[in-house]
């Protein structure tokens, strides 16, 4: 997950760019728990930019930074209180006595499946999974779910064989696993809507036509001469052909911009 | 009129036509269903650890949903759903020191405080329709039709939840009779089916099963009428194994309760899709001229 630089905190906050925190004018420092030590960290800073500042560097456990791709799940808990809450380190901001610890990766049963096996029926994903019938509604899945995704809904709803319930449901999951790491049944709540996503596009939503006549047109080879162009080009004629690259502007209307060379439509 | 209701995750799958026949039936009976939003399993089976509240939190999250959406009853017609609804209720309703143990466990929802009414179908179409009415509105009479109630286990225990004393099979006999039904006493209307024993000794469901199949053809009971779908699997899904295997005689076919309400009031056989019925022909129906829409 990460690893601490071998060096004190620094103590003058510096204004940073890249991944080093920016800092307002006087900004505070407020104390924080990092896996239950102590540190000064500057209010304003996201968890993840406070653990940076304190010394730690990510090797894993951290990507888009932009709370979407799910790398940063992070449980903590205020001083003083029982309670835990669940965020994602890159979204949210350090709090005065915060005990932190971050969750990057949780060893949920992932099942294997060839979705073109599998079949479009309720039975393959509780097959796959068979676990998700220990559920007991307990609702500790949904409250650490920092995407506020109606877990325990799209559990209920696909043993009730609802798949598009629970795809439409877990539409906003980014895969983090804090519903997993809360489940007294060793559910895998976000692995099983990932299949049943999957199931849903593969079996059940609506085709589009479009989309078919193209993977057709691939299919047929209508664009291998293109790519073979592509790949045949040095670095550089790549570089010169993406710079002088026809751009659909961006107010364009849809539907009404035409590219001035035609010869690859 | 309108009912909230609690459909179980086995009538949205295994036991649709449980579902489906009554969903057609209350709207032949001009009342409409309204699905409580956001449900989760009713917990199944009634956990008998009197300090095992975990398993208490699924079925009153139900209750829950149904009380901050505006429910007095509600209406549920599977009898495992029935069973674990009730009887979590009657926690919360009697038990203040579960009770609170439980809402603060659920702290992201309203306090529930027993407020809503579990109610069986059966119980309902008693109390808010009546058998008069019911046989009013019947279209095809289901004359000639030897059939009996089975109610397992799970109608009438305990006591304080039963929706009739042990032993007292009123409720659906009166609905059959009003239904054109001959309605026949069955010595084993409220034996066990062999219940979740079908997972791990076959011998033995299937014993039970036999017994209570045996008993009804000896009656002379043509068909048997449940309200729960665990009951319908073991009843029916084992008949072609016992007949090949001579312990039973004849078969019996098992229909839910609601098939049998969906058909006599005329509506169309598709809605009880009888082709969910485990083991269950329909050539009885059909030879009694019982499966005919109005």
């Amino acid at each position: 997950m990460c690893d601490v630089e071998k060096k004190a905190p620094q103590k003058t906050p510096r204004v940073a760019t890249g991944d080093r925190a920016i800092l307002p004018e006087g900004a505070k420092t407020i104390p924080v728990y990092i896996m239950g030590k102590r540190y000064e960290v500057p209010e304003t800073l996201t968890i993840m930019k406070a653990m940076e500042f304190a010394g730690f560097k990510f090797l894993r456990g951290a990507g888009c930074r932009g709370g979407i791709c799910g790398a940063c799940p992070t449980v903590y808990r205020m001083a003083g209180d029982y309670k835990l809450h669940f965020g994602l380190a890159c979204q949210t901001v350090v709090e005065a006595d915060m005990y932190l610890a971050q969750i990057p990766f949780f060893p949920a049963n992932r099942a294997e499946y060839k979705i073109e096996e599998i079949g479009g029926a309720a039975e393959a994903i509780h097959a796959l999974y068979p676990e998700l019938f220990r559920c007991v509604a307990c609702n500790l899945c949904t409250k650490a779910c920092p995407m506020d995704v109606d877990v325990l809904g799209y559990i209920s709803a696909l043993k009730q064989g609802n798949i598009k319930k629970a795809a439409e449901l877990s539409f906003d999951c980014i895969q983090c696993g804090l519903c997993a790491s809360r489940c007294m049944g060793e559910i895998p709540q976000y692995h099983i809507a990932q299949l049943a996503r999957r199931v849903y596009g593969r079996y059940i939503q609506a085709q589009a036509a479009h989309l078919k006549a193209r993977v057709a047109e691939i299919e047929s080879g209508k664009y291998d001469a293109m790519l073979q162009d592509l790949s045949a080009m040095s670095k550089e004629e790549l570089e010169k052909c993406y710079v002088e690259r026809e751009r659909e502007p961006d107010l364009a209307s849809p539907g009404t911009w035409q590219p001035n060379e035609k010869q690859y439509l | 009129m309108k009912i909230s209701y609690y459909p179980g995750c086995t009538l949205k799958t295994k036991a649709a036509n449980l579902e489906m026949a009554a969903v057609a039936s209350l709207a032949a009976l001009g009342v409409e269903v309204e699905e409580i939003d956001r449900w989760n399993c009713c917990g199944a089976v009634f956990s008998l650890t009197a300090d095992d509240l975990i398993h208490q939190v699924g079925p009153v999250r139900n209750l829950v949903r149904a009380k901050e959406q505006g429910a007095e009853k509600l209406v549920t017609l599977c009898s495992m759903c029935y069973n674990t609804l009730a009887r979590a209720n009657r926690i919360m309703q009697t038990d203040t020191v579960k009770r609170d143990t439980i809402n603060r466990f659920m702290d992201e929802e309203i306090d529930y405080l027993g407020e809503v009414e579990v109610v069986h179908l059966l119980t309902f179409l008693e109390q808010e329709i009546g058998w008069e009415r019911i046989s009013e509105m019947v279209k095809v009479p289901l004359e000639g039709l030897r059939v009996s109630p089975y109610y397992g286990c799970t109608l009438q225990r305990p006591a304080d939840v039963g929706i009739e004393p042990f032993g007292s099979f009123q409720l659906m006999t009166r609905l059959l009779e009003s239904l054109g039904a001959t309605v026949m006493p069955f010595a084993a209307a409220d034996k066990c089916c062999g219940s979740y024993q079908i997972l791990n000794g076959q011998d033995g469901a299937q014993s039970t099963a036999a017994t209570i199949l045996k008993s009804a053809a000896e009656t002379g009971i043509e068909a048997l009428a449940t309200s729960c779908p665990l009951c319908e699997f073991n009843l029916g899904k084992q008949q072609g194994k016992l007949l090949a295997n001579g312990l039973i005689d004849s078969a019996v076919p098992t229909y839910y309760f609601t098939q049998l309400l969906a058909i006599a009031l005329g509506v169309a056989p598709e809605s009880c899709r009888f082709d969910l019925n485990n083991g269950a022909s329909v050539d009885l129906l059909k030879n009694k001229n019982c499966l005919v829409a109005a």
